[in-house]
């Protein structure tokens, strides 16, 4: 009940939240010196064109019209025409979007198992030369930027040693494993230095919690405690730093797919970038801003399902 | 008279103070020699480039390094050591102009949400569900892909996104703060609310905005030089070490030289503001 309650609460609070989004999205295109109209058009467009467009846009009519049309629309899955793909931008990015989410879902997967483990190990360690070196390293890797990582990895596997396709794209499963091996690495690499860093100090409390220390004086097996409480609380906390930086693994890989030219939504918001193609461009906000809140959505439910305290907030 | 000297001399002076604590320190030495050894290169490019960044010399085109030029040339010749050099001033200057605004902005509407909650605090809240919501990236290029590429629109996007870290920070700082009695003495003795929160909430409050202020000129500068790489930021021929990476892209084979050495300096200067982040954040934690 009390579960229902709270999932009914955090889909009412998200209303205002994805109005105030359609807003920012909205006032973006408008931020633009000019008629819109033209700018939605692109610069090759016909004075018939761009009449069209303002027409469906309302913009002769108030802001607020305006605003209502722009998000009824959307509501209805219309987000105009593309300008550089001619074609309608919902189409468009449905296409490109699976690559993006298999790309994600790879560097989620590969970044657990770079973190994790490497997490444990500095926790159990503490302050002795295993952890001071495993924090080193990752403190570098924060400081890195992803299309550097990208670069350096590209240049030495994959151009160098021939190990890894420079670019491109499989077509089955497993090519596409292989293909989307070193982006994968590369959004991982940056995930997992925020991954560990976080899941070190998440491990540490959890030893230093009094039922584990109770365990102990117990007299419970090392290997029950840390399976049983150390273990089940770690997944909790990486289950939910990574939802929380799903943002950032996202601009991981809008950036990596740049640099791989990995055809997903990341780079193609580059491409609408650089055509000026601002239908496209406010659909691949929109996208991503979905993305990111049906995560935080997920998230949420998850961490109220396993502990019930959160429910109260 | 004696009771206080009695009661603050000996044992302050047991005591170390947080500059001695912070000589003891060697990730937060580290980090200060690194920021302070590249404000300087920021400051002074021409003590320390060898050569001029931009001069060209087309009969020694993308040598590799050597004495003559310790990082090699690039396909313009161009001396890649002296352009990383010169490029110090332009990257050091985001992780400031970058952040700063947004630090200013983000601080006084965090202060005022948390001092007078009500309806502001709620349509505040919104507002940041919204705003994080977006991938960073994402709406920082969206912004400059409206605004237009450049250095001066890239900070007008970042600042408008990143006001909203810094306030969420602040709210929940001042919110805590005003449990404490000298709030609510200021409140008892009548004081203005300005007073009371910029008097006296603010200067205890700041300390974990200044803690996550290091760690965003490290984020700037990742952030900056992303979007020189990507073609959003500083434009060429401007050395910058985003846009230094990018010249070289195509010849990462052939000449490693020219993306590999801006690299290390992003990486270092990163790694400067994270050390002073994180030593900052062990000296500022109020001491029992």
């Amino acid at each position: 009940m009390a579960g229902a309650q709270y999932t009914l609460n955090r889909l009412v609070l998200m209303i205002p939240t994805f109005l105030l989004v359609m807003i920012i999205i909205f006032l973006l295109v408008r931020l633009l010196p000019g008629d819109p109209a033209i700018a939605i058009a692109g610069d090759k467009a016909s004075d018939a064109d761009i009449a069209a467009i303002r027409d469906k846009l309302g913009l002769n009519a108030p802001l607020w019209t305006q605003f209502w049309l722009f998000l009824t629309n959307t509501l209805q899955g219309d987000l105009g025409r593309s300008i550089l793909m001619r074609a309608p931008v919902l189409d468009v990015v449905l296409a490109r979007l699976p690559t993006t989410i298999f790309l994600a879902v790879y560097a989620i997967t590969l970044s657990i198992l770079i973190a994790g483990p490497l997490a444990f190990i500095a926790a159990l360690n503490r302050g002795k030369w295993q952890d001071n070196l495993i924090r080193a390293v990752f403190q570098v890797g924060l400081s890195m930027p992803v299309f550097y990582i990208g670069l350096i990895l590209l240049t030495f596997l994959a151009a160098q040693l021939r190990l890894f396709p420079v670019g491109g794209y499989g077509d089955t499963f497993a090519d596409r494993l292989y293909h989307l091996f070193l982006p994968s690495v590369t959004v991982a690499l940056y995930t997992s230095a925020i991954l560990m860093r976080n899941l070190r100090a998440a491990i540490i409390e959890v030893l230093d919690a009094e039922y584990v220390q109770f365990a102990r004086a117990k007299g419970l097996p090392p290997r029950l405690i840390l399976g049983r409480h150390v273990l089940k609380n770690a997944l909790i906390s990486t289950i939910t730093l990574l939802g929380l930086s799903i943002g950032q693994l996202m601009s991981g890989t809008l950036v990596t797919e740049t640099v791989f030219a990995v055809p997903g939504v990341g780079r193609l918001m580059l491409e609408a970038i650089f055509a000026r193609d601002y239908p496209l461009i406010q659909g691949l906000t929109l996208t991503f801003a979905l993305l990111v809140s049906l995560v935080f959505l997920m998230t949420d439910l998850f961490q109220s399902w396993l502990d019930p305290r959160m429910r109260l907030t | 008279m004696t009771d206080l000297t009695l009661a603050s001399g000996p044992k302050a002076a047991q005591r170390p103070s947080r500059f001695q604590m912070a000589l003891k320190k060697p990730g937060f030495m580290a980090g200060a020699a690194i920021i302070g050894a590249s404000t300087i290169l920021a400051l002074f490019p021409q003590v320390f480039a060898p050569h001029d960044p931009n001069f060209i010399d087309y009969l020694a085109v993308r040598q590799p390094p050597s004495w003559q030029h310790p990082f090699g040339t690039d396909l313009l010749g161009r001396d890649t050591f002296s352009r990383v050099i010169w490029a110090y001033s332009v990257n050091m200057q985001m992780a400031v102009l970058a952040t700063v605004f947004a630090l200013t902005i983000g601080v006084i509407v965090g202060a005022l949400v948390g001092y007078y909650r009500g309806i502001a605090d709620m349509i505040f809240g919104r507002v940041v569900d919204a705003i994080i919501t977006f991938p960073f990236l994402v709406l920082v290029i969206a912004v400059v892909a409206v605004l237009g590429p450049g250095l001066i629109n890239m900070y007008i996007a970042i600042t408008l996104v990143g006001w909203v870290y810094y306030a969420r920070l602040m709210r929940a700082e001042v919110i805590s703060q005003m449990s404490n009695d000298y709030a609510s003495a200021g409140i008892v003795m009548g004081y203005s609310d300005l007073r009371i929160i910029f008097r006296h909430l603010l200067p205890n409050a700041m300390t974990p905005i200044v803690v996550y202020w290091m760690t965003d000129m490290a984020l700037a500068i990742l952030l900056g030089s992303s979007l020189g790489y990507l073609g959003l930021g500083a434009q060429p021929p401007q050395a910058e070490w985003g846009v230094l990476i990018a010249e070289g892209r195509n010849f990462i084979t052939t000449a490693w030289w020219l993306s590999l050495m801006p690299g290390i300096a992003i990486v270092l200067t990163g790694l400067g503001f994270s050390l002073i982040g994180d030593g900052l954040a062990d000296l500022l934690r109020p001491r029992g």
